[in-house]
C-alpha cells in the first residue's frame, strides 16, 4: 500500500552498510559503486553513518555469533519499512563457510528471528559485480 | 580528566566490524585498546575438512583484497611440502597476478587515506585511476577479485598473450597518473600538513613490535620477502625495495606510491620476459611432512604452514597474515596524537581485519586445561623475571603489567 514513507524511500534510498564477518571483497565492492565510474549517488543513493537515517540495510558476509546481537541491535535501530540487501554468496547462504564453528546463519534467518516479516533483496556472487548490485537495488525498490 | 572513546563495531569509518577503546585527556589519546575477533570464521580449522584441491579456494576468502597473496602463499606452502619446482610460465602468471593485485590495494589504500582525512578528492581520483586496474584483471583471469587462478603446482588457467599486450597499454595509461599522484603528494600543501609528523612509528619501535611490509620500509627496516627469499619470478626481474627513514603517516603514504611505480616497471618485465611452455604440474599424491610458504603481501609478509599426514587432506594450516603483526604498533604510534589524528594513524597500516581474525589457543594435554590469555602471560613473565634475576637484571615490564593488572 503505497503511503508517505514509501513515496519517498522509492526516489532516493539510504544505505547503512554492515559487515557482517564476509572477506572484504563485497565492502569494497560498495564503496565501488560510489566513486566515480559507478557513482550511485547521482540516483540519490547515499551511504549514511547512522542506522537510524538508513532505508535499505546492506550486509555482507556470513552472521558470526560474535555479530549476530550486534546485527540484530542495528536492524531494530532502522526506521521501518526497510530492506535487508543480502550481499554476495556469503550473505545469502553462508557459501564456503556453510560448516564453519563460529557462523551462525546466513542473514536472513538471523533477521527473521527478529522481525518474520522483513523484507529481503538477494544478491549472489563472489562478489557481485557493481553493476548487479545496482540492479539487485532497484529491484529491491520495486517491492517495497 | 579521563574519558574513554568506544569507536565501534559498526563505524563509517572502516568497513569491517572491530572496536576500538581509546582512552583520552582532552584531545590527546594516551592509551588505546583494540577488540577483535567479531569476524573470525574458522577458516584454519574449516581447511581440515577440505582437500588441497578444494583449500586453495578456501584461502581465496580469507581476504577479498589479497585473494592472490593467500593463495600463492598456500601454494609456496604446499609446493615447499612436495619439494617442486613448478613451470617457468607459471611463476611468471604468479608475479604478473600478484603485482596487479597490489596495484590495486596500494591504490585503494590511497583513496581510503584521502576519505579518512576528509580530502575526498583524493578517494575519488585514486578510484577512479583503479578501475581499468580491476578491468585488466577481469580480461586477464575473468572475474574482478577471487579470480581463482591459482592451484598447487602451477596456475589453474593460462593467460592469453595478446590479452598481456593489452595489460602493456593500461600500464601505459596508468602510468602518467601514478606519478601525478606522487608529485601531488609531494607538493601538496594540505596532505604535507595533515600527515607529516603524524603517527611516527620509530625504527626502533619499528623493529621491537616486529612490523612488515610498507609500514616497515616507512620506518628504515630494509625488509622484503620478495628479495628476501624470492619465490615466483621475481629473481629475474629488476626492480627497487623502496626505504624511507621518517616512519610517519606521510611516509607510509609515499612508500605505496612509489611501490605502485616498482610494480608497474615488475610487471612490464614480466609481460616481455613470460616464456611459453607448460603452466602446471600434475600432483598425484601429498606425502607427509611439512611445509612454509612466504609471500610479501601489499601490507606485509604473509606465511602459511602447512602439516601433511599423507591423506588428501591437510592436517593442520597456520596463517599468519600482515596485519596480525602491525596492528599492535597502534601502541607506539598513537600515544600522544590527537584524536582527529588518530584515525588516519589506525589506517596508516592498512589493517586488514578478515585477514587478521585468527585464534590461538593453548590446551594442556594431561589435565585438559585451557590456558586463557592471562595464564600464558603470567607464565611468560614469570619466566622473563626468572631470566632475568639470573643475568641479574632488573627486569622491567610495563606492557606485561598492563596486561596483569585487568
Amino acid at each position: 500500500m503505497p503511503n508517505l514513507s514509501t513515496k519517498w524511500l522509492k526516489k532516493s534510498p539510504w544505505i547503512y552498510h554492515v559487515g557482517t564477518g564476509g572477506c572484504n571483497n563485497c565492502d569494497i565492492e560498495i564503496l565501488d559503486c560510489l566513486t566515480p565510474r559507478f557513482d550511485v549517488e547521482r540516483f540519490g543513493i547515499k551511504l549514511v553513518v547512522s542506522p537510524r537515517h538508513a532505508d535499505v540495510l546492506l550486509v555482507s558476509g556470513p552472521v558470526s555469533y560474535h555479530i549476530k546481537s550486534r546485527l540484530q541491535e542495528v536492524y531494530r535501530q532502522v526506521p521501518k519499512p526497510c530492506v535487508v540487501a543480502c550481499l554476495g554468496a556469503c550473505a545469502c547462504s553462508m557459501g564456503i563457510f556453510k560448516d564453519a564453528y563460529s557462523v551462525a546463519g546466513p542473514v536472513d534467518k538471523v533477521i527473521k528471528e527478529i522481525d518474520p516479516n522483513a523484507i529481503f533483496v538477494y544478491v549472489p556472487g563472489c562478489p557481485p559485480k557493481p553493476e548487479t548490485m545496482i540492479m539487485g537495488l532497484v529491484k529491491a525498490l520495486q517491492k517495497i | 580528566m579521563r574519558s574513554i572513546i568506544p569507536i565501534g563495531p559498526f563505524h563509517p569509518l572502516q568497513d569491517e566490524p572491530e572496536n576500538f577503546l581509546l582512552t583520552v585527556e582532552g584531545e590527546t589519546v594516551v592509551d588505546i585498546d583494540v577488540n577483535l575477533g567479531y569476524i573470525h570464521k574458522g577458516i584454519e580449522l574449516l581447511a581440515q575438512q577440505k582437500t588441497y584441491d578444494q583449500v586453495v579456494f578456501l584461502v581465496e576468502r580469507i581476504c577479498g583484497i589479497c585473494s592472490i597473496t593467500h593463495t600463492v602463499c598456500f601454494c609456496n606452502a604446499v609446493e615447499d611440502l612436495l619439494k617442486i619446482e613448478i613451470p617457468e610460465r607459471a611463476k611468471y602468471i604468479r608475479t604478473i597476478l600478484g603485482e596487479i593485485e597490489r596495484i590495486h590495494s596500494h591504490l585503494l589504500w590511497m583513496g581510503l587515506a584521502g576519505h579518512f582525512i576528509g580530502y575526498n578528492t583524493v578517494f575519488m581520483w585514486t578510484w577512479k585511476y583503479r578501475e581499468p586496474i580491476l578491468d585488466m584483471m577481469e580480461i586477464l583471469t575473468g572475474n574482478r577479485q577471487s579470480c581463482g587462478m591459482l592451484k598447487v603446482g602451477g596456475v589453474r588457467r593460462d593467460l592469453d598473450n595478446q590479452k598481456l599486450s593489452q595489460l602493456l597499454k593500461t600500464l601505459d595509461e596508468l602510468e602518467p597518473k601514478i606519478k601525478m599522484l606522487a608529485d601531488a603528494v609531494q607538493d601538496d600543501p594540505v596532505l604535507k600538513a595533515r600527515l607529516e609528523n603524524v603517527g611516527t612509528l620509530t625504527r626502533k619501535d619499528a623493529i621491537d613490535y616486529c612490523v612488515v611490509g610498507p609500514t616497515a620500509r616507512a620506518s628504515g627496516v630494509n625488509i622484503d620477502v620478495r628479495r628476501d627469499d624470492p619465490y615466483a619470478a621475481y629473481p629475474y626481474l629488476d626492480w627497487d625495495v623502496i626505504v624511507l627513514n621518517q616512519g610517519d603517516v606521510y611516509a607510509k603514504f609515499l612508500v605505496r606510491v612509489l611501490e605502485t611505480l616498482e610494480s608497474i616497471k615488475i610487471l612490464r618485465q614480466a609481460v616481455q620476459k613470460i616464456p611459453a611452455g607448460d603452466f602446471q604440474l600434475q600432483i598425484r599424491e601429498v606425502p607427509p611432512g611439512e611445509g612454509i610458504g612466504r609471500y610479501e603481501a601489499p601490507r606485509g609478509e604473509d606465511i602459511h604452514y602447512v602439516r601433511s599426514n599423507g591423506t588428501n587432506f591437510p592436517e593442520r594450516l597456520k596463517v599468519r597474515a600482515p596485519s596480525y603483526i602491525n596492528i599492535p604498533s597502534f601502541y607506539a604510534s598513537c600515544i600522544n596524537q590527537q584524536v582527529a589524528d588518530v584515525t588516519i594513524t589506525l589506517a596508516a597500516v592498512d589493517p586488514c581485519y578478515s585477514c587478521t581474525e585468527r585464534m590461538i589457543s593453548a590446551k594442556d594435554i594431561r589435565s585438559n586445561h585451557l590456558w586463557s590469555q592471562k595464564d600464558l602471560i603470567e607464565i611468560s613473565s614469570q619466566k622473563t623475571i626468572k631470566i632475568a634475576s639470573e643475568l641479574g637484571i632488573e627486569p622491567d615490564l610495563p606492557i606485561l603489567k598492563k596486561y596483569l593488572l585487568r
